[in-house]
């Protein structure tokens, strides 16, 4: 069982978070045209880094959304700050 | 090679079976092949033996970074089925059945496909009516199946729970019976062995560092034992397709996870099918040692952690607990976790990769045992032809930017 | 009898029997100490070749005694007879053995062990079919048997706990580093797998100048007395990710262990270290133990395992134990191993031992290979490990986070210099490794030598198999134990896996740090399923939610079914589902029905940029939406599929009230949020989900207006208003109620909202309103009869995740939107945009014929028949006295009239495609 930081909460069981998506996807402006491809690369294609990963979890306890990073293969935190701009 | 019979057996025995050859050499990596697969895991090995065996490809080599079948090959539940919905799907996953049936003697090692049937229960009368939907469609696909009622399930698999105040009372299910296990080492030795005889070099614990591109072409890949330069690459690396992919400048839609299995002390036989109750997220077999063999759903958390985590562990073996509780008494031996790729429908990916020269199969998920012959069957098809084969072809990379995803869970009715 | 109680022994004597003979224990013993005590030797009977086994060791580590063991109406398999607590009243038999160890029917089976090696099955069995011999093989495989009996309250506790230090293991070491802890003011807590602590310090004469249990008991009451915790007959069995630590509390016999997940900021792991078998001819039987073992059956259970003992050991450790057991009154021999092959003989006992042509009569052999430290839990957290020559044995090298190894299981196998390290490491200063007196001789299998050798005791692997793998070229660690099964019994290869792992490193001419060891695996020690069961019980697995009228309905003859998680009223009274669904319709059209509606998704989002977030959200535009006003749509995922329907309501310029499917809410939820948060500025829009905070009740039928007007509301609704989709709130008897004029019936609806608490009190103002004018409680199988008659979807059951809005009738959004909103350009992909797309359609069949079943398929073809759809929902309709169905179907909408087969579990069926809505299709009923 993991510990993450909510930066809201603190220090909580893994089970109390969901995983949204890998940090730095932006959606494409969807009124102007994009291409298949374009689209495609925005719905499916995925990092999936192997070591320090940098993703959008919510804590679901609180509904803060908020990033985490961590390693994906020794499962250490490296640390989370709220997806908020003024809470940066 | 020697031949693998009773006889020989009989004979080896009764002189120390000091005539035994090796399963496999330890070759030399050479400068060149033409063939280089990446992963010397069930469908990497079996990559390598249809292109030898259908095609006459020989001069081929698979790059394995740890011990042939090492990864997921050697980590899942030995499940092979194809109890699928869509025909692309049955297509495929029935292919794979078939070749298991006829695999032992193909490869002259027993590789014990056990066809012992496997059930998935359903929970409620909704559940009943996707599982009338499931049977039909099976049946329209060519694949066996039976429309079990509740009496019908307990009769095939006594030890499960069917009482009616049970958190999910058992209503019916869907029986696959040729369905059920295999060995699943015996399945990478057995294609590493028949590989080897047909000339493919197997290089083991040699790991691929980078691929090598030449005018945007493929044209080998560069390793920990040095450069080896071949015209075309097939990769099937599983939960370290991502990072192949990286090194030849694409991305694959794969998240990579941690899936966990379990196995309990041996026992005398008390289950006689593949079990599967989804509401409890838990399936279990019996091995022919006696072990009770579980599985269950991926983690919550992606990772390339081998390794088990407790918040899965209760969740599936609580509901084994549910499902049969008359083995909540029994002990666990250890449990164990695989990394497994993942793609956004759960369907594999097969085929081209987008840069010249270089194949990709992955992207099986939770289900790639079952698949190791049809995935090398239809990868070697597609490497040494260059088109790909009428039942890999839906499983093309590019079916992401069309949308024509094959998503089994789409047809149960869970919307994504 | 060679082994004995020794004088001195006291306890309160226990009763039981072994393979059908009864006996004597005592109270402390484990079922093998007892047997021993008794003289038992032989204890059980290899996996393959059902040879006679005892007791190795006298803990974990012993892979050799394995029972079945019952106690009154508790009967539990493969119960280690060394880690098993005797109780009285124990009925133990061995497993895998028939009629009993002593005399096994399968011993023969040894004879052909020359065709049983490593691997063998993967070489024959082929020919005609692997069916043919399976079953066989599995019946002589697995040890005990399970029976079908569910255990009366055999429930695991299940806790959470934490600390600032752990100890593992209550030895020497354990006892120091713990006491030293917890008195330096740490939260520190001590776990011993034994029921009593002191580990390895009994086995001394002395510590530190105090008796051993004298030294013992000082340093659990200092633990105790400094706040810390010691948790006895418990084993740490994992460790995973962040410092968890899985504990495993066991109780007397039967009873289901406890569940302790430990958090622990900092973990000693002082686990000690275990005796390795020395391989030599027969080293199998029955009467070989380890000197550890023996010496432990001495010191805790007064047990002289034998009288005349020859001690074969390669190192220093063995001198303590000779002085030990030949005080106990036992002549011993040393023999030392590594100047020649050493040979036992006797069948289920040893009466020689022969070296040189120098045959020593015996009849106990002990042996040590040397110390094994025991560091399973260590590589669990991630450390590595280092090979060290001097120990010839893997010591704990660079740690893992927050953890430290001391005393044996750190290598430091010598009683100072481990106390001094546990006690530095207790405190929490680090610690060097201890320079050692300790000292070995290198022994290790010899491949090549005549007989038989075993390597791993339970599964039958000899040196010869590990010779096998090594000619087949399985030499790979992990090939060699998957090929000769080497390291996969229940003892998980503690006694074997160095032993096997060595051998091949000889054979290959490598050192054994190269052939590196195989994963370490939790759990340590086997633990039953039933931990991790707990309290995820029956109807706390999941547990249902439940509605605030759920007395109302049990008392309105309510039968009460699961939907979407919730408990809710399938029909109502006696009769049947059969009878009572088709009244309750035609109640419903013909007056009204009251339904409770309350699961119905409620959330509302407020803000200044709220209508623009819940028109990006929604597939169909609501800035055109009015204030009271309100709209049926769709929610998209980004790949464009429909992933619920539902209504949202304005409530104000900037409010919104989202209705989504009972079943959906959280996942609704999780969705806006995102959303909100991820893309937009969520200080200007607020998500706040009040589904649980609402009840919901429906009044629905050509008179629910007369019903709705009995309340006497403080809006007069007696009139035409509201109308069809608006939105009113007011007040009923001093409480807010929302009113929302939506149908999922075809029939004029008024769905009531009060606040939880007062649910009961409208229920009953309604059923009292309602009842005399014909109306009555409408369940959820007469609604979802109702809904279908007007082609209303059910998502999830009529649609798949394929479906689209486009699919169900719902284009113009897609075409004429110009705002982006989710899974907009999903719409126009490639597969969004194919002519065969599945489309809503209705199935129809004459009124005499059965109805079609639900998850019957659309087909074409004759030969092999293509599936174009299926039947999603299906009902004989009591309104319109006719099957109707619902499907699915390929270009459905271009097919309407066309008559199709309808196939199901073998058989065809003629249907016609029509479209979904069979009854009102102008929607008149709606605004009566």
């Amino acid at each position: 069982m993991q510990l993450f930081p909510c930066p809201f909460c603190g220090w909580r069981d893994e089970r109390e978070f969901l995983f949204i998506a890998e940090a730095g996807k932006e959606r494409p402006d969807t009124t102007q045209k994009i291409s298949d491809e374009d689209w495609a690369r925005y719905l499916h294609s995925i990092r999936n880094d192997k070591g320090a990963v940098r993703e959008v979890w919510m804590h679901l306890t609180c509904g803060e959304l908020f990033i985490l990073e961590r390693d994906s293969v020794t499962m250490e935190v490296i640390g989370s700050i709220a997806l908020r701009k003024d809470a940066a | 090679m020697t031949r693998y019979s009773g006889w020989k057996l009989f004979k080896e025995g009764l002189r120390g079976h000091k005539g035994w050859a090796q399963a496999w050499r330890t070759p030399k990596l050479k400068p060149e092949y033409d063939a280089v697969i990446v992963g010397g895991g069930g469908h990497g090995l079996a990559t390598a033996y249809y292109l030898a065996k259908n095609h006459k490809i020989t001069n081929v080599a698979v790059i394995e970074k740890g011990w042939l079948g090492g990864g997921n090959t050697g980590r899942n539940t030995t499940v092979i089925r194809s109890n699928y919905f869509y025909p692309e799907s049955a297509d495929l996953y029935d292919m794979s059945v078939r070749l298991y049936e006829g695999l032992s003697k193909d490869l002259n090692y027993n590789i014990m496909f056990s066809q012992r049937g496997m059930i998935v229960t359903a929970h409620s009368e909704p559940e009943m009516e996707m599982a009338a939907r499931q049977v039909n469609a099976m049946h329209l696909n060519g694949v066996d199946a039976e429309f079990l009622d509740a009496k019908q399930v307990k009769r095939a698999e006594p030890a499960l729970n069917t009482r009616s105040d049970m958190r999910y009372p058992i209503h019916g299910g869907v029986l696959q019976k040729r369905a059920g296990t295999g060995r699943h080492d015996a399945v990478a030795w057995g294609f590493a062995r028949a590989a080897d005889q047909l000339g493919v070099d197997i290089i083991q614990n040699c790991e691929v560092t980078d691929v090598i591109l030449e005018g945007g072409r493929c044209a080998g890949v560069v390793t920990s034992l040095g450069e080896v330069r071949a015209s075309m690459v097939g990769a099937a690396a599983a939960g370290h397709s991502s990072t192949i992919a990286k090194m030849a400048g694409f991305e694959l839609p794969i998240e990579s996870y941690a899936l966990q299995a379990f196995v309990s002390e041996p026992l005398k036989p008390v289950l006689k099918t593949v079990v599967l109750c989804p509401p409890f997220g838990t399936y279990v077999s019996q091995s022919d040692k006696g072990g009770l063999v579980i599985g269950g759903g991926l983690d919550r958390v992606p990772s390339y952690g081998q390794r088990g985590n407790l918040p899965m562990q209760e969740a599936v073996l609580s509901g084994l607990a549910e499902m049969m509780p008359s083995l909540a008494k029994v002990k666990l031996l250890r449990h164990w976790g695989g990394i497994v790729d993942v793609t956004p429908d759960s369907s594999p990916i097969i085929g081209p990769s987008g840069v010249d020269g270089l194949y990709v199969n992955c992207g099986w998920g939770t289900g790639g045992f079952k698949a190791i012959p049809v995935g090398g069957y239809l990868l070697a098809h597609v490497m040494a032809t260059g088109t790909h084969h009428n039942v890999s072809r839906p499983f093309d990379l590019t079916r992401f930017i069309s949308g024509r995803l094959v998503d089994e869970s789409a047809a149960s009715g869970i919307a994504h | 009898m060679t082994s004995h109680r020794v004088s001195g022994a006291s306890g309160a004597p226990l009763k039981f029997t072994f393979d059908g003979k009864p006996y004597t224990g005592m109270e402390g013993d484990t079922l093998a100490s007892a047997l021993l005590a008794n003289g038992v030797r032989v204890m059980g009977r290899s996996f393959k070749y059902h040879r006679p086994r005892g007791p190795w060791s006298a803990w974990v580590d012993d892979p050799n005694a394995i029972m079945t063991v019952r106690k009154g109406a508790v009967e539990l398999p493969n119960c280690p007879a060394t880690t098993t607590y005797l109780e009285n009243g124990m009925n133990a038999k061995a497993v895998n053995a028939y009629p009993s160890a002593a005399f096994d029917i399968k011993g023969g089976l040894d004879l052909f062990h020359r065709w049983l090696g490593a691997g063998f099955y993967y070489k024959t069995f082929i020919w005609p079919n692997w069916h043919l011999f399976e079953p066989a093989i599995r019946k002589m495989a697995g040890l005990g048997h399970v029976t079908d009996k569910v255990l009366d309250g055999y429930s695991a506790d299940q806790i959470h706990d934490s600390c600032e230090v752990l100890i593992i293991g209550g030895g020497p070491a354990g006892l120091a580093a713990a006491r030293a802890a917890a008195e330096a003011g740490l939260n520190a807590c001590l776990v011993e797998d034994h029921k009593s602590l002191g580990g390895g310090a009994l086995l001394e004469q002395t510590i530190e100048g105090h008796a051993p249990t004298e030294w013992v008991a000082a340093h659990a009451q200092a633990i105790t007395e400094a706040g810390g915790r010691i948790f006895t007959h418990a084993t740490a069995y994992g460790i995973y990710d962040h410092q968890l630590v899985a504990i495993i509390e066991n109780g007397s016999f039967g009873t289901a262990p406890r569940l302790r997940r430990m958090r622990a900021n900092r973990i000693v792991l002082a686990t000690g270290a275990l005796d390795r078998p020395i391989t030599f001819t027969n080293n199998d039987r029955p009467g070989i133990m380890s000197v550890t073992g023996a010496c432990t059956y001495l010191a805790q259970h007064k047990v002289l395992v034998g009288r005349q003992i020859t001690l074969v050991s390669n190192n220093s450790y063995a001198d303590a134990a000779e002085a030990m057991l030949s005080a106990a009154g036992a002549e011993i021999t040393r023999i030392a191993p590594t100047v020649g092959p050493i040979k036992a003989i006797g069948l289920k006992t040893p009466v020689a031992l022969t070296q040189h042509d120098r045959t020593h009569p015996v009849d106990t052999i002990l042996a040590s290979g040397g110390q094994t430290p025991l560091v399973h839990l260590w590589r669990h957290a991630g450390g590595k490990l280092t090979w060290c020559d001097a120990r010839q044995a893997f010591l704990p090298d660079s740690n893992p986070v927050n953890m430290v190894a001391v005393g044996a299981a750190n290598g430091t196998f010598e009683m100072e210099p481990a106390l001094e390290e546990a006690r530095t490491v207790g405190k929490g200063d680090p610690s060097e490794r201890a320079e050692t007196q300790y000292h070995l001789t290198p022994l290790w299998p010899s491949p090549g030598s005549e007989g038989r050798q075993w390597i791993d005791f339970q599964h039958d692997v000899t040196l010869k198999d590990i010779e096998l793998a090594a000619r087949e070229n399985y030499v790979s660690v992990e090939h060699l134990k998957r090929y000769t099964t080497l390291g996969m019994a229940s003892d998980q290869g503690k006694t074997s896996n160095m032993a096997g792992l060595a051998a091949m490193a000889t054979i290959q001419n490598r050192l054994i740090p190269e052939v590196g060891t195989t994963t370490f695996r939790p759990p340590f020690v086997p633990v039953p399923i039933e931990i991790y069961h707990g309290h995820h019980k029956s109807k706390h697995w999941h547990p249902v939610k439940r509605l605030a009228l759920e007395a109302e309905h049990r008392a309105a003859g309510a039968a009460l079914g699961e939907y979407g998680g919730w408990l809710r009223p399938a029909w109502y009274g006696t009769g049947g589902m059969a009878a009572r669904v088709p009244d309750e319709v035609r109640m419903a059209r013909a007056s009204a029905g009251i339904f409770d509606a309350s699961p119905l998704g409620k959330i509302e989002v407020m803000g200044p940029d709220a209508e623009a977030f819940v028109n990006f959200i929604y597939y169909n535009t609501i800035t055109t939406l009015a204030p009271g006003r309100i709209r049926y749509g769709f929610m998209l995922s980004e790949g464009g599929v429909v992933y619920d329907d539902g209504v949202v309501a304005r409530l104000g310029p900037e409010r919104f009230l989202i209705s989504c499917s009972s079943s959906h809410v959280d996942g609704v939820r999780t969705h806006l949020e995102a959303w909100r948060q991820d893309g937009n500025d969520p200080d200007r829009i607020f998500v706040h989900d009040t589904t649980q905070h609402w009840a919901t009740i429906t009044v629905t039928g050509p008179i629910a207006r007369d019903i709705m007007a009995a309340l006497d509301l403080q809006t007069d609704i007696s009139k035409d208003a509201p109308p069809h989709m608006s939105f009113l709130e007011t007040i009923w008897q001093d409480t807010p109620v929302r009113i929302a004029r939506v149908s999922f019936s075809g029939d004029l609806s008024f769905e009531v909202s009060i606040r939880r608490s007062r649910a009961q009190d409208l229920w009953q103002a309604l059923m009292k309103a309602g009842t005399p004018l014909g109306a009555g409680p409408l369940g959820l199988e007469a609604m979802a009869v109702m809904r279908a008659e007007k082609g209303y979807i059910m998502i999830g059951k009529d649609t798949d995740g394929e479906t689209m809005p486009h699919d169900l009738g719902f284009t113009a959004p897609r075409d004429k939107k110009s705002t982006a909103f989710v899974g907009d350009r999903s719409l126009h992909m490639a597969v969004a945009n194919d002519p065969d797309r599945k489309q809503l359609v209705g199935l129809s069949v004459s009124a005499g014929d059965a109805m079609l079943p639900i998850g019957a398929h659309v087909v074409v073809g004759a030969i092999r028949q293509r599936s174009l759809g299926y039947v999603t929902s299906s009902y004989v309709s009591p309104t319109l006295e006719r099957p109707i169905a619902l499907a699915l179907v390929e270009k459905g909408a271009s097919r309407m009239g066309e008559t199709v087969n309808v196939w199901h579990l073998g058989e065809t069926r003629e249907a016609v495609i029509s479209s979904p809505v069979f009854f009102d299709p102008d929607g008149k009923r709606l605004h009566a």
